[in-house]
């Protein structure tokens, strides 16, 4: 497995060529460019319905330099089981050859609708890797909350804030016993290049929780995309670790944490969550960034990786 | 045969829609500052950033839609977002 | 020529793993529900004691099942995966999906009729729920046709100018789990039968867009262009069970009993065989019996062709369309006669549901009364339910 130390490292193939029809500054892209160009070839491209696919593929036109599919939203893991046992069996026989397989779904097509699926693929042992980008709701058909949607998050079906915290989908993932999960963000380049790396070295199923700033759902200048992924991982509301075979490790140690309050003043979806009435949402959010922080310690120390 | 299918099989062929409608303002590299660090192109969502034969950075306008992250993640501050 | 026939005692499920065994499948995503279960046990015997080199994927749901057949399907791979009732109609939205895409899947359809309430037993509603996704879909009357069906289906499925899904139908318990003698085919047989093509799929090498999005401006022509494929498909169809290596009295897109009489009775599925045994039996004359096997694409043409004599047709039907003008099979037939310019009085009978077998009195009860009809000029459209107990309701 190559290790990825410099930019100049990355740059060669794109896997998705200019000229797409995503948003300005959008955070999705910055992902799926950096994990497409870590990625090893020969592989194979699966995305549910969502922003990437639709940004992508209107026909005649496709932003694709590599094999994609889309087939409906809530079976990209199906799809991609269905493929790799294909190769494997093809490849077995003489008349095929096996791929890497990623599968690239935002989080309304993993966190619920194609949650179903993705367990099924996790525990089923395919070889994959299952990436979520997760702009935290339904952004392609408008911004609609998802359960990735984070507490007191304003969306146009949860307009005066989600009263429900986020889904822990990596802990899901990781309680299929897959021997690999992991969070990352595009502001950390060199971090989610060699994990993708790693996980494409696995004989099994891996998931990454990618985060992907939106600048349009997010309501934030689209030049501070990076800047809010940045925000996300100081204020320890997104913790960067990896559970590798069960076994923790935590790959961005935030010893002293930003205020949370940075994080939420500079994107107006939090504006009903910064409300003086909505003090003790705001303080529960503070609680689960705590909580699940600490947890996170907790587990490192108990369960260290090697 | 398979046009039924919308399956299409010119790989990258969105390449022929321009972009450089969507922006309102240009990013501009000064190259004196610029020290090739690539930040720039690691960052740009479209890719609308390449590097030429002779390793300068360049910003490719067709595809840039003015968004800014380039200019605002540059180490050196070279590229500055100018009006269009 | 006379062959000596190898013979099997199968069911209607039991045939069509062997036959799935002998087609060299590549993958098969599998799972349970009656009366189908059958199919994916013997299926997972036969890879797991590797009479069969095949990856077995047990899938987590039947929309995940033909998902996955999708994928394997664009991967290149010869796929197969079975269905019924509930089942089929969870895979709905992907069956339209498999279609739109030209994905050469076939899969068996064990059909049993759809809750509310639950009911487990045999009738056509599943795949009727199912008519316009856009699949080929041939009806089998016993375990030897299921067995003959599935091997012609790959080879339909598979041909370039055809390039779609076939569903494979049988009768949930009087054919899925009855034993019959099965004649079948030797393994080089079916391999000659089915060689490899070559079609456009995933692959580094060459890589291609599956599952763009169309904008109105192509949607329409896309969907069009796909019907005008069923349709040339019902030819190929023909070229498919002729090119067959067994006689199997070479039943293409139905088989017609007893032709050009006053009355036909047209029928799909098992109910076909109690007609022709009913007819037989009791000596029932002026009465032509139209087994239909290709329901879709519909044979329009064939079918006014076999009935244009009769001054009644008697569809049987297997499913309720509620709330419909008429059922399923009979609003086909009665849309080809009428394009046929043909007025002759059409008896749909629905019978069947949930289970209740048409009896020979039934039949023969029916009949009797379609042909006093007849014989006093009365014949006239009609609807009648067969075996329904008016007193219960």
């Amino acid at each position: 497995m190559m290790q990825v130390t410099k930019l100049e490292d990355l740059y060669g193939r794109e896997g998705i060529s200019p000229g797409h029809s995503a948003c300005a500054g959008c955070g999705m892209m910055v992902s799926v460019r950096q994990i497409l160009l870590a990625a090893e070839p020969p592989y194979i491209v699966v995305s549910p319905t969502g922003c990437l696919e639709i940004v992508s593929s209107p026909y005649p036109y496709t932003a694709w330099k590599v094999p994609w599919v889309h087939v409906a939203f809530e079976n990209a893991a199906a799809v991609a089981s269905g493929i790799e046992a294909a190769l494997k069996v093809l490849e077995r026989k003489g008349l095929g050859k096996r791929h890497n397989i990623i599968v690239l779904g935002g989080d309304g097509g993993t966190f619920d609708i194609g949650f179903q699926a993705l367990s099924g693929a996790l525990e089923r042992g395919h070889r994959l890797l299952y990436i979520c980008y997760d702009n935290e709701a339904y952004m392609n058909t408008g911004i609609q909350r998802s359960a990735a949607t984070p507490l007191g998050a304003s969306t146009t079906t949860s307009p005066i804030g989600k009263l429900e915290p986020k889904k822990d989908i990596v802990s899901i993932a990781a309680a299929h016993g897959i021997p690999y999960a992991a969070t990352a963000s595009p502001h950390l380049w060199r971090d989610l290049a060699n994990k993708v790396r790693k996980a494409l070295s696995y004989d099994g199923p891996s998931f990454m929780h990618v985060l992907a700033p939106c600048p349009r759902g997010w309501y934030f200048d689209s030049n501070q995309t990076i800047k809010m992924a940045k925000l996300a991982v100081e204020t320890r509301i997104f913790p960067i670790y990896e559970i590798e075979e069960g076994r923790y490790r935590i790959n961005v140690m935030v010893s002293k944490p930003r205020p949370i309050e940075d994080y939420l003043k500079a994107q107006r979806r939090f504006v009903y969550l910064l409300r003086p009435e909505n003090a003790h949402l705001l303080e529960r959010f503070k609680k689960l960034v705590e909580d699940r922080w600490n947890h996170l310690l907790k587990m490192a120390e108990a369960f260290p990786a090697k | 045969m398979l046009k039924t299918a919308g399956i299409i099989f010119e790989p990258g062929n969105m390449a022929s829609q321009l972009r450089s409608g969507w922006r309102s303002q240009k990013p501009v590299i000064d190259q004196s500052k610029c020290t090739k660090c690539l930040i720039c192109w690691v960052y740009c969502p479209e890719p609308a950033i390449y590097k030429t034969p002779s390793g300068l950075i360049e910003i490719n306008y067709d595809y840039c839609k003015g968004c800014g992250i380039c200019a605002e993640e540059c180490p050196r501050k070279a590229i500055t977002m100018v009006s269009e | 020529m006379l062959k000596q026939e190898q013979f099997r005692l199968l069911s209607g499920d039991e045939a069509i793993a062997y036959s799935v065994k002998q087609c060299d499948v590549d993958l098969i995503a599998a799972y349970p529900i009656t009366p189908q279960t059958i199919i994916v046990e013997r299926l997972s015997e036969y890879v797991a004691r590797k009479e069969m080199d095949a990856e077995y994927v047990a899938v987590e749901s039947e929309h995940s099942a033909l998902s996955a057949c999708i994928g394997g399907s664009l991967a290149g791979a010869r796929v197969f995966t079975s269905t019924a009732s509930q089942g089929l109609a969870l895979m709905h939205e992907v069956m339209y999906i498999a279609a739109g895409l030209r994905c050469p899947i076939v899969m068996a359809v064990v059909n049993r009729a759809l809750s509310a309430p639950l009911n487990i037993h045999g009738d056509h509603s599943d795949m009727m729920g199912s008519r316009d996704c856009g699949w080929i879909q041939i009806f089998c009357e016993n375990a030897q046709e299921a067995y003959d069906r599935v091997i012609q289906a790959y080879r339909l499925a598979e041909d370039p100018e055809v390039l779609l899904p076939v569903a494979v139908n049988i009768d949930g318990f009087v054919v899925s789990h009855c034993y019959e003698p099965v004649a079948t085919l030797e393994d080089a047989e079916v391999r000659a039968y089915l060689p490899r093509r070559d079609r456009p799929k995933l692959d580094y090498e060459m890589p291609i867009t599956f599952g763009s999005y169309a904008l109105p401006n192509t949607y329409f022509e896309s969907k069009v262009e796909q019907t005008k494929v069923l349709e040339k498909a019902g030819e190929v169809f023909e070229k498919v069970y002729r090119e067959y290596p067994a006689d199997r009295g070479r039943i293409g897109k139905m088989k017609v009993d007893w032709k050009g009489e006053k009355i036909s009775v047209i029928c799909m599925g098992s109910t076909s065989g109690t007609i022709r045994h009913t007819i037989r039996h009791l000596n029932i004359n002026g009465v032509s019996l139209i087994s239909l096997r290709l329901f879709s694409p519909f044979p329009r043409k064939e079918i006014v062709d076999a009935v244009s004599d009769s001054e009644a047709v008697v569809v049987m039907d297997r499913a309720l369309s509620p709330g419909a003008a008429s059922p399923p099979l009979a609003s086909n037939v009665k849309a080809s006669l009428y394009d046929a310019g043909l007025r002759i009085p059409v008896i749909s009978v629905v019978h069947g549901l949930g289970g209740r077998e048409a009896t020979m009195s039934m039949i023969s009860g029916m009949l009797r009364e379609v042909k006093e009809e007849v014989s006093r000029g009365q014949a006239r459209n009609r609807y009648l339910y067969l075996g329904l107990r008016e007193d219960a309701l």
